[in-house]
Parts: structure tokens; sequence; C-alpha cells
């Protein structure tokens, strides 16, 4: 396909596979490990928390047969694991005879917006410094400036988003403390909303690239420098090539490969750290429907919201995987790496 | 400041000899200043519970919403000396909340870290010795597992059984952490089999157990540590995701548990910075100081890095 050799298209898909198979199994073994019945423990909790308990056999006979408590292992597995490839989640018991999937797929696209877009804007910024760093021709403060930029890169988005919050939002009232959008406005195609979701959505991305961008900038510092040395970069300079021209056309391209990469490491702590972005920012994403649901006990959208999130982080590694061989022509015509 | 610190933490043996001592590639500034910080944190929990009444992390056992020392809160009063940082919205001492909190946030990682290490060495040399299936297993279940993001595994794990303990917590975090140091080691054992000297003790007849620990094991040492320093790190962030969204140890005051009460409370937007300010700002400089370690770990295992 688009030669890209076989061996390694399988080998891609089998990981991904078997990746969403374990979570999904994960998901399915915890609960049963518990040493009581996981539905009355909920519905215990829903009623001691004053919850919803009317109707309670309903939700009992919900939860069981969710876990299919009556039928052996082997079938509750297989019924399970069909479940979960039809995203069949069951029933929030929350908001109670709301499928668990039409809440996530409201959620799902703030999140999907707000990653792509922070994922994006991370990755050229941090490539773009940390190719800066190493080039010969930087102006000499930039090469102070971008170091000392580092020191955010190890703080996890939460807490720059807590400092963000209160710097914009509560001290100056530059941005909307919580929400995607504002209370006034209709969601649509509107040029209202769009600008409402803009300005809503500013300080949650901001926080997320402020912390991030260093990643890429470091492993761009560490290939740059090696590229650096190489003979054709040497070569590419005795030819009297234009310094920029080298910069990007040489140095960046050779050197942002295994960049990509590295995204396949670093994606699920990248998601992790947005669901709790989105938690404290109250954005209608993901991370407030899973922290709501915490708060509610709402298994059955905990383990539907994990499931999601878990299938969309193995999935945007493998498109990676994919795309990876027709950015790097080497992968197309040698064997699949190991 | 900086050098009277570099002298008191040089290594004997490899300050004397033929190299200089500025020479000595351990001496790296950002490594001596970020063990310098974590130090420092320690140091705040070890004499924080012998000085400070660490009494005062119970609920109720303050006035309420007290600001620091030098600072007045929204009602005009000011912050007194009995309690230097403020006091929350529940009435626990900020102070003694950090020096209750801070070592059981390092803890956690430490404890994760070091269980997901041992398992990855244990992995990543049995891939790299025994080949074949076992290391197909291997690798492909550490390339799986290094993809499902822990938080929220850990998060259907948590909302089922409710409370924990912090050990239980840095156990179920450790299960999330060998797929790197496995990914790593592993790789570096394929590439050292081959080198001359794992070829020569091959030859004189050095049994495995030998050519693992003497002749392998040294030369992966600054790569261990800046893989238990990277680990900690991403130990330390889970646990604090968990105990923001509401989960984790429930009765230990626990950093992410403070910032999860203030807010709760809306400390935002009353104005009540110390709150959750301080546990933000301890946990920032905590991640800083596990920064500069590793960054200095990786100019001394790879000295190109050293020029820049």
């Amino acid at each position: 396909m688009f030669g890209i050799p076989s061996a390694y298209l399988v080998n891609r898909l089998v990981t991904f596979l078997l990746t969403v198979f374990i979570a999904a199994t994960l998901i399915w073994l915890i609960p049963r490990f518990s040493p009581v019945d996981p539905a009355e423990i909920m519905l215990g909790r829903m009623a001691s928390g004053g919850a919803f308990v009317e109707g309670a056999d309903d939700i009992l006979m919900q939860l069981r047969e969710r876990f299919g408590l009556d039928d052996p292992w082997y079938v509750q597995y297989g019924k399970y694991l069909w479940s979960i490839i039809t995203f069949d989640f069951g029933v929030s018991v929350a908001s109670f005879p709301t499928p668990v999937w039409t809440l996530i797929a409201q959620a799902l696209p703030w999140t999907l917006g707000l990653m792509i877009l922070s994922i994006v804007i991370t990755f050229i910024i941090g490539n773009a410094l940390g190719a800066f760093m190493v080039w010969e021709r930087t102006p000499k403060p930039w090469k102070v400036v971008i170091p000392s930029m580092m020191i955010f890169t190890s703080i996890p988005p939460i807490l720059s988003g807590l400092l963000l919050m209160w710097i914009f939002s509560v001290k100056l009232r530059w941005f909307p403390l919580t929400g995607s959008y504002g209370l006034t406005v209709e969601p649509g195609w509107t040029w209202d909303f769009i600008q409402s979701v803009v300005h809503h959505g500013f300080l949650p991305a901001l926080s997320i690239v402020i912390v991030t961008f260093g990643f890429w900038t470091l492993g761009m510092r560490g290939l740059m420098i090696s590229v650096q040395g190489e003979d054709y970069v040497t070569l590419a300079k005795a030819k009297g090539l234009k310094p920029r021209y080298v910069l990007y056309k040489y140095m960046v391209r050779n050197a942002i490969l295994p960049q990509i990469t590295a995204f396949a490491l670093k994606v699920g702590l990248l998601v992790s750290g947005q669901i709790l972005v989105e938690r404290i920012f109250s954005y209608n994403g993901m991370g407030k429907l899973l922290y709501d649901a915490i708060l509610d006990q709402d298994f059955a959208v905990i383990q539907g919201v994990s499931y999601i999130i878990i299938l969309m982080t193995a999935m945007s590694v493998f498109i990676v995987d994919l795309l990876y061989p027709l950015i790097d022509p080497r992968i197309r015509h040698s064997e699949a790496p190991a | 400041m900086t050098e009277v610190t570099a002298q008191t933490q040089a290594p004997e043996g490899e300050a004397k000899g033929r190299f200089n001592r500025f020479d000595n590639p351990w001496l790296n500034p950002k490594l001596i200043w970020g063990v310098g910080i974590l130090l420092g944190i320690i140091l705040l929990g070890v004499l924080g519970r012998m000085l400070w009444n660490t009494e005062l992390v119970f609920t109720g056992s303050t006035p309420l919403r007290l600001p620091p020392l030098g600072f007045e809160n929204l009602r005009g009063q000011p912050g007194v000396a009995d309690y230097p940082l403020g006091t929350d919205g529940a009435g626990r001492d900020l102070l003694a909340l950090l020096i209750i909190g801070a070592p059981n946030t390092l803890m956690i990682g430490a404890v994760a870290s070091l269980i997901g290490m041992t398992t990855g060495i244990v992995l990543g040399f049995s891939a790299g010795f025994i080949g074949g299936r076992v290391d197909d297993t291997i690798r492909i279940l550490a390339d799986v597992m290094i993809t499902i993001p822990p938080l929220l595994i850990l998060v259907v794990f948590q909302s089922v059984y409710g409370d924990v303990t912090l050990l239980l917590m840095a156990f179920l975090i450790a299960g999330f952490m060998w797929q790197s140091p496995t990914r790593l080691i592993r790789a570096q054992v394929l590439s050292m089999r081959e080198s001359g000297y794992v070829k020569m003790a091959q030859l004189s007849g050095a049994s495995t157990a030998h050519i693992m620990f003497r002749e392998m094991m040294p030369n992966l040492i600054p790569y261990l540590f800046g893989s238990f320093i990277a680990n900690a790190t991403t130990a330390i962030v889970t646990a604090v995701g968990l105990e923001v969204l509401g989960l984790g140890p429930q009765r230990i005051p626990t950093l992410g548990r403070v910032i999860y009460d203030a807010i709760n409370s809306g400390a935002l937007i009353q104005n009540l910075w110390w709150w959750w300010g301080l546990p933000t700002a301890l946990l920032a400089l905590m991640f800083i100081a596990l920064l500069l370690i590793n960054l200095g770990l990786d100019e001394i295992s790879n000295p190109r890095l050293r020029k820049i």
C-alpha cells in the first residue's frame, strides 16, 4: 500500500489491535477482582450519596447485565468485547436514560479540536526552537533565551493551567474563567460562536503549549547536533548554498524524522495532561465528562471515556506509524524496523 | 555558591588522579542544582516534621482562610505568625500540609520508578540475551503498553475500589513504569552484545551473570539514572493527576489533594491564591529539579551536548 512494506504494515497493525485489546481487557478485568458485586457497590455508593436511587432495581439489572454477572466468564468477556467494538457502553447512571456513547459523541469534538490544535502548535514551535538552538547563525540573544524557556518543560499542564487561569482570567479578566463557549451564544457556524470558542479555548491551549513544546525542542536539539557533524552538511556549506537553505533542506529535513516517532512515546502523556486541563477549565470535553462521572460514580461513563481515549491514543500512534514511511523514503526501501 | 556545593559533592575517587577537578563530568552545574533543590524539598519534609506541629493538617485545627504572613485576605484579616503560610478553607495549616504532602508525593515517584526500573532491567536483559520468542513477546508487550496512558486505567481502578494507600498507589503506577526502561535496556544490550569486550568475555568462558552484571551493567549506569528520573517524573505527574481528579489517597495529605480541595472550593475566584498556589509552586519546583537532573545526566552520558 503506497509503497509501505507489508511486513511493516502488519507489524504496526498488530501492535495497534493488541493495544486496544489489552486496554479493553484491563478495563473489563479490574472491576472483577473486586471482592464484592461491582453492581451493588456502585448502587450502594449512589444511595449513600443521596443520588438517584429511584428505579434502583432497573439500574441494578442494567449494571448486572452490563457485567453479565450471571453468565460464565467467557460469555461475559465475549459480550463485552462485542459491545466495545460496537461502541455500546450502556446507559449513563447520572443522566439516566442517555446512552454513554451520546455523551461521548458530544464531548469528543471539543477534546479532539483542542488536542490537534495544541499538538500542531507545539510540534512546530518546539522543533523550530530546537533547530535554532543548534544552528550557528542564530542571533546570540536567542541562544540565551531558548534554553531558559526549557525550564517549563517538565511541569504538567495542570499547574501551568492554574497559573494562567489566575493571571489572565481572575486578575486581568482577559479571558473567561471556565467553559468552552459563552452562555449567551447559540452553538452553530456563526461568527459569534467561533469567536467565543476561540476566546474560551485560548487559555487551555496555551497552558498545554507552554509546557510541552520543550520536549520537542530538547529532542530536536540532540538530533540537530548529530546532523550538524554529517558530511553532507559540510559539503552543502562548502558548495556555498545559502545558510537558510542548508538549515531547512539539509539539517532540519533529516533531523525531524525521529521526532515524528518520538510522538508515539509522548502521546499518552499529552492526552492525560489535556484531560486534566479540561477538568480545571471545565472545558466541555472528555476530561470534564470523566471528572463528572467520577463524582457521580457513573461507572459506565468512566469505562467508556477511558476506552475511547485509549483508542484515540492508539489510533494516533498508528496513523503516525503509517505516515512515517511516506515521509522517510529509507523505510520504504528497507525491511521493517524492529 | 555553586562552587562550594560542587566541592562538597565531588565523589572522592573521581576528583583525584590525572583529571582536573573541573573536568569531572559529574560536577555538572545542572545536576548539582537539581539535586540541591530536591534535597531541599526532602529537608523541608524531614526538618518540618521535627520542628513544626504536624497536627495542624487535621481539619478544623486552625482558623479558616488566613493569608500568609504579610498579606491580607479579602475579609481584611492579616496573616499571623502561628500559620506563616496561611490556612485553607477547612482550617488546615498550609505549611503543615506541605511538610507532610511533599515527601509523600516524592515517595510515590521514587517507589513507582524503582519497581518499574527493576522490572525493566530484568525484562530488558532477558529480551536482549535470550532473544527469539521471549524477545518478541517482551518487545511487543512493551510497545503496546507504552501507548496506554496509565492515568485512564488507574482512574477505572480507583473509581471501583475507592480509597487507596500511598504505597498501593505507587505499586499501581509502577505497573506502567517498566516499558521505557525495558526498551532502553534491550536496545543497549543488543548493541553491546556485538561489541568486542563482550565477545572477549564470552570467549574466555565468563558466565552469563558475570557478563550481565560486570561487563554490561557499568556501561548502562548513566542511562539507568536518566531513565529513573524520567520515570519518577511521569509517576509523579500521574499521581498528581489522579489526586486532582479527586482519586488517590483520601485521608493522607498529598499536594495534588490540596489543589483538588482548593479548586473545588473556588479558591481561584475567591483570591485565596496561597491555597492552590503554594502546592502548585512546590510541585513545579520539584519538576524543575527533576528536569535539571535529567539534563545534567544527559550531558554526562553524551559529551556532544556539553558544547552548547
